[in-house]
């Protein structure tokens, strides 16, 4: 392989990366989520999605031609193999039917001259044969015929990879974050017998969010920040730090500042107790996570996508399966029972604004009341001496209009539909629905997802404000570790479904950012899958 | 993972929870029927040759992950027609059967195609989509044979036609072929008569099943079957591999209706495909198969169980209570309840299999 050079202009995602890769070595690719990794990789492997999206620019090129794959498959013909974060294998077959899937050893038998090629006979052997060969050079201890449900995670891995391993064309790999789900002796091995496929001749691009991993095997390292590259080190010549740096340096606009007073901020007694907490959220699975919420102060909770953060939020108010105990000022919030967190004084503004948050067709007003009433029967009064209770329009209309005003929600009138407001402006009534139910504690789950500049301005100042005068504590989950920084008195940072640590904000951001990576290392139960 | 003894038998009974219900009924219900051994172990065996074939045709679809095929009624009509055919034409014998099959294959292979394409567009619904295709199908199917049959397609023989000139009576008699597959060579063993051409049929077709689950084709299908999109991203034609089973499927039950005809020997034109596809689901259900795991012992432990409870419950009414009408309404009762306790049993199944695999979430134990 001569070498891989990729340019793309233009694009916010992704601007100007060139990189070269030589034959039998190893690059690695860090950077934070949203950097473009996953878009770079998207584009080398010719996913759908880019073409759909209008393509891209700048050249790819493989063993010196230009090569521009419009589906997997023609990237696959010409040797690139890639292992993503989420599993491709069959689950009920065994390691040797995933690695050789759709490209089966067959014999030839009668009725193939009828029905052609699709009715030849499976070869078990050879089948199996070639599997082994695949995990041989792999050196791992796998069992061809174990089957993929019953594996531990890490297998899985290998099984992927050994798949890649015995298409022959393989020559450039990428594995995406394949240590994320591996135990620290899985990823060891994994590492070495990355190391022992290099030595073969075949490239490796490696996306980790470990850092150490990556000084450890790559040849050459390439730091991404927001579309560009910002840096390329050679591991010798660097250290944790510069990289983590690299990685989370960034300047921030558009936000407010920490003032004086912020830091003279002193919190009261402990109002929120979260004990060997586990919820089962797909894709962002919290394992056990053990926390302190202080009365009156902004509790950030940040680290980096499906780690577990935004599992804690949805599991406390009971959005999905959970376990472990969870005390709220004095009482044990029952889980798994969203009314129970409601009824304590513990409101929410999900992540998913469209879908849990909001009443997309319905009205403003409606909206910005609807929780309060349900679960606190406000705005109803009652007729017939009390027999039927009947929504109070007036006052719907009143408290709307407040917080229309109050929020500064850019809308018609109180009676507009939600769908037809901006995000920024739909995040505010998500606000205001919370901020309706008088709650001693407000989780708040990336409430600056996809809004823009000045709402997100209005929005954090919100916040702190509600923070100030309600004397009420607010717990906000962010990916926004910046964001987190400017308006939360602490943070803690969740890796892997665990607390990793729990800094003031003031803290330095690399140490935020060592912590993200999972470099402070923890004491870790094994987990058996 | 290890798990206790106890936990081992629970899990057990929760994997074979409908057969074993099946079992206690039956146990219970045999000796209030009064029946003799004989004559069950009679009935059985003629039940088994009758229904297996049907039953069997549902297993290819259930790989392919596409859930019970309602749409095998599809293939039961087209059986039907091509023995409305030959009848006709008076094709006596294993002739006759040969021929309606000829009839029926291609008329078969189009209406699978049909309902594979248009499950193709209801996936994840396979099941209740097959269930009113067949309804749907049901009134085309009584459009050509009430209507078309003696106005479009001549039909000669007069005891067919309604008396008004066109369309097929209530009832066919299917004389010619009556058994004849059945009496191809059979024997008797301590006075039970063994209908063994028949049970040769259903035999190789066990077998072609076991080989085609070794071929690519079959295993593009498992692989389909768990899981579509990562079959779909290896290169595996996902959409053109669940048409082909269902394809598969509709003929082998078109062949499996006549099986069960000329054993029965007499049609009743209207009605007769519309309890093959029921009873044919209800009978794998009890065998102990799931909406994603069938296998060819369901087959035959379900056939023996269903009808079993099918024969004697009318009587062990009769005798219980005095009225056999009541055994007559356990009947309708154990075939619809069955599928709808197999359906739920399905989804608490998966939902308790879940909960096991999340054991290994909480880090704090």
């Amino acid at each position: 392989m001569e070498g891989v050079g990729k340019s793309y202009f233009g694009n916010r995602v992704l601007a100007n990366v060139n990189f070269s890769l030589k034959k039998g070595q190893i690059l690695g690719l860090v950077g934070e989520n949203g950097a473009g990794k996953s878009t770079l990789m998207n584009i080398l492997f010719g996913m759908p999605v880019i073409q759909e999206t209008g393509g891209f620019e700048g050249k790819i090129y493989i063993d010196g031609k230009e090569v521009s794959f419009n589906s997997p498959f023609e990237a696959l013909e010409a040797g690139v193999g890639m292992v993503h974060q989420e599993f491709s294998l069959i689950p009920g077959f065994t390691a040797a039917e995933n690695i050789v899937l759709n490209r089966e050893s067959t014999t030839y038998n009668v009725l193939v001259e009828a029905f052609g090629d699709r009715l030849r006979t499976l070869d078990r052997v050879e089948i199996r044969k070639r599997a082994e060969t695949a995990i041989d050079t792999l050196n791992v201890d796998l069992h061809p015929d174990m089957c993929v449900s019953e594996m531990p995670v890490g297998h899985k891995q290998f099984t992927e990879i050994a798949r890649e391993i015995d298409k022959k064309r393989t020559r450039l790999l990428v594995l995406d974050e394949p240590t994320a789900v591996l135990t620290e002796t899985e990823a060891a091995i994994l590492l070495k017998s990355m190391k022992k496929l290099a030595d073969l001749g075949i490239s490796i691009i490696f996306i980790s969010h470990r850092l150490q991993e990556i000084l450890d095997i790559c040849d050459t390292i390439i730091v991404l920040r927001d579309g560009e590259v910002v840096r390329e080190f050679v591991p010798e010549k660097t250290d944790l730090m510069s990289i983590a740096s690299a990685m989370v340096g960034r300047s921030i606009q558009g936000q407010s500042q920490r003032t004086q007073e912020d830091a003279d901020r002193t919190s009261g007694e402990i109002i929120l107790r979260v004990e060997n907490l586990w919820v089962d959220m797909p894709g962002e699975t919290v394992r056990d996570v053990n926390l302190e919420v202080h009365k009156g102060e902004i509790f950030g909770i940040g680290g980096l996508a499906g780690q577990g953060k935004l599992g804690i939020g949805n599991g406390i108010m009971g959005l999905y399966p959970s376990g472990g105990t969870v005390t709220f000022d004095g009482d044990v919030v029952p889980l798994n029972d969203p009314m129970a967190p409601l009824s304590l004084g513990i409101a929410a503004v999900s992540e998913d604004r469209r879908g849990v948050g909001l009443l997309l067709e319905e009205p403003i007003a409606w909206n910005i009341i609807f929780t309060a009433l349900q679960v606190q029967n406000r705005y109803l009064r009652s007729i017939l001496g009390g027999l039927v209770r009947i929504r109070d329009a007036a006052a719907i209309r009143d408290c709307a209009k407040h917080y229309i005003q109050a929020l500064e929600i850019k809308c018609v009138s109180e009676r507009q539909r939600v769908v037809e407001l901006s995000g920024g402006n739909q995040q505010k009534i998500c606000l205001a629905k919370a901020f309706a139910l008088d709650p001693k504690l407000l989780f708040v789950a990336e409430p600056t997802r996809g809004i823009d500049v000045g709402a997100k301005k209005v929005v954090l100042d919100t916040l702190r404000e509600y923070n100030r005068k309600n004397r009420a504590t607010v717990v906000m989950i962010s990916s926004e570790l910046e964001e987190l920084r400017s308006i939360c008195d602490r943070i803690a940072i969740i890796d892997e479904g665990r607390v990793a640590g729990i800094l003031p904000a003031t803290a330095p951001s690399t140490e935020f950012g060592l912590l993200m990576l999972g470099k402070v290392q923890k004491t870790r139960e094994r987990v058996t899958a | 993972m290890k798990y206790s003894l106890r936990e081992q038998i629970s899990h057990f009974l929760v994997q074979y929870a409908v057969p074993i219900i099946f079992v206690l009924l039956s146990i219970v219900a045999i000796p209030l029927s009064r029946f003799s051994t004989e004559y069950l172990v009679q009935e059985m065996v003629a039940r088994l040759a009758r229904d297996s074939f049907l039953v069997l045709s549902l297993l290819i679809p259930i790989m392919a992950g596409m859930g019970l095929n309602f749409g095998m009624v599809l293939g039961a009509m087209a059986g039907e027609i091509g023995l409305i055919f030959i009848t006709d034409w008076n094709v006596m014998g294993v002739q006759g059967m040969l021929l309606a099959m000829i009839i029926s294959t291609p008329l078969a292979i189009l209406l699978g195609w049909m309902c594979g394409a248009i499950l193709n567009k209801a996936k994840g619904r396979e099941m209740v989509t097959s269930f009113i295709l067949g309804f749907f199908m049901n009134g085309v199917y009584q459009l050509v044979v009430l209507y078309g049959f003696g106005n479009i397609i001549p039909i000669k023989n007069p005891a067919l036609v309604l008396s008004r000139g066109f369309g097929i009576r209530n009832v066919t008699n299917l004389a010619g072929i009556r058994h004849c597959l059945d009496d191809l060579f059979s024997f008797n063993i301590m006075g039970i008569t063994i209908p063994a051409a028949t049970f040769l049929l259903i035999g190789a077709f066990c077998l072609f099943i076991t080989w085609f689950s070794r071929t690519k084709l079959g295993q593009d299908m498992r692989a389909v079957g768990q899981d579509q999109d990562v079959a779909g991203s290896t290169g595996i034609p996902v959409e053109r591999t669940r048409i082909i089973s269902i394809v598969i499927s509709t003929v082998l039950a078109c062949y499996g209706q006549i099986i069960f005809l000329q054993n029965i020997g007499t049609m009743n034109t209207y009605n007769s495909h519309e309890q093959a596809g029921m009873f044919a689901i209800a009978s794998l259900l009890v065998g102990g198969a799931s909406v994603s795991r069938a296998t060819i012992p369901n087959v035959f432990l379900g056939v023996i169980l269903f009808h079993l409870m099918f024969v004697v419950s009318p009587m062990a009414g009769k005798y219980l209570i005095g009225e056999a009408q009541l055994g007559e309404f356990f009947r309708v009762f154990i075939s619809y309840g069955v599928i709808a306790i197999a359906l739920v049993l399905y989804s608490w199944r998966r939902h308790k299999e879940r909960e096991r695999a999340r054991r290994s979430l909480r880090g704090a134990e």
